[in-house]
């Protein structure tokens, strides 16, 4: 790493940071209870559109986890997420009627919002269609796992999106509001993730699963990327740069160890193939605001329309995350 | 006769008060240092918590940054507290502020009754150490430490650097002899005493005052002096993780910590209720009078660290991608590559299937499709048989089969003919057994029914790529067990490299081979290449063939003894 690429990251860095300032404009407040925000609280980043449905199991689910407070960015839901939000004690929203797109879907709006608010919290962004699992979360809260991180001197954790699937046709089981969605998707692919180096910022770059296997079997360089970094001890200096797929300053992406030895990570269920996907994938084909032209969605939507099904007999069935941690998929590293 | 505790707290001191109340109100005196460093407001309401306890004091707060001099001077002041106002005190017991008591206090009292001269301090001398960190062994006693480790990293590794390379030494003060162990320990008022009220203590502690760590070295050291009775390892059960820093026990390790019949334990993570609850009810009596017993716990935690520092071999994930020839295991666990078997034996994949017992896949990386063993579409973990996705990331397709099929040995075909982007990675892999027949490719154009000028390019360019994986497999950096043979000599005798190399797949079953899978009919196989040759195409890595002179395997075979039962 020259001096030159170290110091174009840091602009890269600022460039991304001021973006975000002055993406700022785009929100306006709906109910921001961020006084109630406490120095140690643990925090939760999300933005969301029409997501009405998922969100009090998302809630839940956070907050048995030991998150103390929520910061929502809504765009422009039109389904009463907002109205639903507003009433939550420990939510903080915002609105914004802008383009997800040009807010770099959604990156500068939380960028802002975590410049503003996350200084010094333990952070956790997340769509309220991921389900965060670590090591021992079964037993322990999640700030025993920020605790330890601490102790540790480490300031990201490593989660990696895991594709959940029902068995059978997509949405052949509708989704009930509150219910856990994993037990209608509780599928998984194992291992057949691909990965590589991103040499710029120093992240890995997985790819695979599920929908790489069916949806982009031809054209697996556009399958979307899996790797995440979700949970970050934050500085008012840091920026994630695309997605949480990685940051800035590039140290924070270093989630892995090149040495041989085993990091602890993490999990994200991602419970996105559920009957809601249908609809949002019609629904973001017309706004055409997600990632690369929506070429995801629509390579969805051609394959959605003749094999609804995810599942293969070599699919395995969630248990828990010790499950996880034995095929590999994350690790406990040192954490005992 | 009882004992006294130490504690030394800076976090947590609600938990801290805790404990101290346990011990107080079961009859063992307890002296209190709070770091300086900790702000007034909880240090007030730790003294309020416990003001109505009778036997606990609270020690002049002294700044506690870890690796410096502060522990010890705290130490120091609390010890003297503890020794001065409690005379029935017979051991002084050092404890943090996250220690929990995981035995009642009576089987302490009645354990140390029964050992009254034995000072429980781990010392080590710095030559039979192999856990300090950051390289610093004797190091610690002979350099100068100026620098915070913590805040100023640069200056202090800089700092060592430089006296390092200056040759700098400090004297050691005559009649120490340097030790390390662990901060926790547990010695009698006679030692401690005598430790405190040395006349030369002004000179140990100006000198220890620039030790590295001193409160892993002040006591272990001096005990050496005065003790007769050093029981070299702490009664705290606290266990390290490869960064030096503590392990931290949580509720789910309740029934770890009650099986480990140890004493005290740090560090316990100020939330794990169920721990505080458990240990600290006044029913929590144990029947045991065992031994300190941390085994399961030593294991659990060892494991912990070699999973960090070695990993899971064969395993490539988010959190562990090495950097090349640091994989500890490239792949998952040994598999065989047949290259050209399946070209000149018409059933080699059934047969070896069934001699060897193992799973047996088509050319796994052929360009129309991965031929996954029993024609699956889809493989164990879901992998697809896709083959862009495979050649998108060949690595990452090889070891994901290998390590989602493990316990099962993997074989697969290989040739000219297929995909070859994951060569290097196959010759650079120990648990990889390569097997080649070279020039094998030739059987099934021979066999073909295609025009001649067809053949004869397809046989050029097959050439070329074996040619080339040849001289790879012949490289100094290859880890493969790698076999050559070429055609010629294979069918020649054909049994005895089968046996080598099915022996190696399955050495236990040391049987020998009573079947050979099915040869390909060789008959005009030499004047097959002659016309290639007049064609103006040299076949070279099959051997030599001579025209006319067809070989005959099968009466060469039928006379091999081992075919006999």
């Amino acid at each position: 790493m020259g001096l030159l690429s170290t110091y174009s990251l840091r602009l890269a860095r600022k460039r991304w940071r001021i973006r975000a300032f002055r993406k700022r404009r785009e929100l306006r407040a709906v109910s921001a209870r961020t006084d109630k925000i406490k120095p140690d609280d643990i925090l939760v980043f999300s933005t969301l559109r029409n997501e009405r449905v998922r969100l009090p199991y998302f809630l839940r689910y956070y907050r048995d986890m030991g998150v103390n407070h929520f910061l929502i960015v809504d765009n422009d839901s039109t389904d009463g997420s907002r109205e639903y939000l507003a009433e939550q004690p420990d939510v903080s929203l915002w609105h914004s009627a802008h383009s997800y797109k040009r807010a770099r879907f959604g990156v500068d709006w939380l960028n802002w919002l975590q410049i503003r608010y996350a200084h010094k919290h333990w952070i956790l962004v997340v769509d309220p269609d991921e389900f965060f699992v670590y090591p021992f979360c079964d037993t322990r809260p999640l700030r025993a796992l920020t605790d330890w991180l601490d102790a540790s001197s480490i300031k990201s954790f490593s989660a990696m999106l895991l594709d959940m699937y029902p068995k059978g046709p997509i949405g052949a089981q509708p989704y009930r509001e509150g219910q856990d969605p994993f037990e209608i998707a509780n599928w998984f692919d194992s291992g057949n993730y691909m990965i590589s180096r991103n040499r710029k910022y120093g992240n890995l770059w997985i790819q695979g699963g599920p929908r790489a296997r069916a949806f982009f079997a031809d054209a697996p360089e556009r399958a979307p990327a899996l790797n995440k970094i979700p949970l970050v001890k934050w500085h008012r200096d840091y920026a994630y740069v695309s997605s949480t797929h990685n940051l800035l300053p590039r140290g924070l992406n270093l989630v892995y160890d090149e040495w041989g030895g085993e990091k602890a990570s993490g999990c994200l269920l991602h419970a996105k193939f559920l009957d809601t996907f249908a609809v949002k994938a019609e629904e973001e084909m017309q706004r055409r605001q997600h990632y690369a032209n929506s070429h995801e969605y629509r390579a969805y939507k051609a394959a959605l329309n003749d094999h609804p099904d995810l599942w293969c007999k070599w699919s395995e069935k969630y248990i828990n995350w010790r499950q996880l941690e034995i095929l590999g998929l994350m690790s406990k590293g040192n954490w005992a | 006769m009882s004992v006294g505790f130490v504690m030394l707290c800076h976090t947590a001191l609600d938990r801290a008060a805790q404990v101290a109340r346990h011990w107080a109100e079961n009859g063992c005196p307890v002296v209190i240092h709070v770091d300086r460093r900790v702000r007034k407001r909880p240090y007030n309401k730790l003294v309020r918590d416990l003001s109505d306890v009778a036997d606990v004091r609270f020690a002049d707060r002294h700044a506690c940054e870890w690796g410096t001099w502060g522990i010890v001077g705290a130490t120091q002041s609390a010890a003297t507290i503890m020794l001065r106002d409690f005379p029935q005190v017979r051991h002084v017991y050092l404890a943090s502020g996250s220690c929990l008591p995981l035995r009642p206090v009576e089987e302490l009292v009645a354990y140390l009754a029964e050992r009254p001269r034995t000072d429980f301090i781990e010392s080590v001398t710095t030559e039979d150490v192999g856990w300090t960190i950051g390289g610093l062994n004797i190091e610690r006693f002979t350099l100068r430490f100026p620098f915070s480790w913590r805040r100023q990293r640069r200056l202090f590794d800089g700092y060592v650097r430089l006296q390092r390379l200056l040759r700098f030494k400090r004297r050691i003060p005559a009649g120490l002899e340097p030790h390390l162990g662990s901060q926790w320990w547990c010695l009698t008022r006679q030692t401690l005493s005598a430790i405190l009220e040395d006349p030369e203590r002004e000179t140990y502690d100006t000198y220890f005052k620039k030790v590295w760590i001193p409160d892993e070295s002040y006591f272990q050291t001096l005990v050496r002096l005065y003790s007769s009775n050093v029981e070299s390892r702490p009664l705290t059960l606290s266990k390290f993780d490869f960064q030096g820093k503590p392990h931290i026990f949580y509720d789910d390790h309740l029934q770890l910590l009650r099986r480990s019949d140890c004493f005290v334990a740090r560090k316990i993570w100020p939330h794990a209720g169920k721990l505080y609850r458990s240990f600290l009810s006044p029913d929590a009596a144990t029947q045991t009078r065992a031994e300190p017993n941390p085994g399961k716990i030593d294991r659990l935690f060892s494991k912990a660290v070699e999973r960090r520092t070695k990993g899971r071999p064969g395993l490539y994930m988010q959190s562990r991608f090495p950097n090349d020839n640091w994989e500890n295991g490239k792949t998952a666990a040994p598999y065989s590559v047949f290259w050209g078997f399946a070209d000149l034996f018409d059933n080699f994949e059934p047969w070896l299937g069934k001699v060897a017992g193992t799973r047996v896949h088509g050319h796994l990386f052929a360009t129309d499709r991965v031929h996954y063993a029993g024609g699956e579409t889809v493989y164990n973990g879901a992998m697809p048989d896709s083959p862009p996705m495979r050649d998108y990331n060949p690595k990452s397709f090889l070891v994901n089969l290998v390590w989602n099929t493990r316990g099962e040995r993997q074989c697969f075909q290989f040739g000219p003919a297929d995909v070859q982007k994951v060569g290097s990675f196959l010759a650079s892999d120990p648990n990889a057994q390569i097997s080649v027949i070279s020039g094998a490719w030739a059987v099934p154009l021979f066999h073909s029914n295609r025009n001649f000028g067809e053949i004869r390019k397809e046989a050029a360019r097959l050439q070329k790529i074996e040619a080339e994986h040849l001289n790879l497999l012949r490289s100094p950096w290859v880890k493969a067990r790698v076999r050559v043979w070429t055609l010629a000599d294979f069918v020649e005798n054909p049994m005895e490299p089968l046996q080598v190399i099915v022996d190696e797949i399955s050495p236990r079953a040391l049987r020998r081979l009573t079947e050979a899978p099915r040869m390909a009919d060789l008959t005009g196989f030499g004047q097959f290449l002659q016309n290639l040759r007049n064609q103006g195409m040299q076949p070279v890595l099959m051997g030599d063939f001579p025209t006319g002179d067809d070989p005959k395997p099968s009466a060469n075979r039928r006379g091999r003894p081992y075919l006999v039962k």
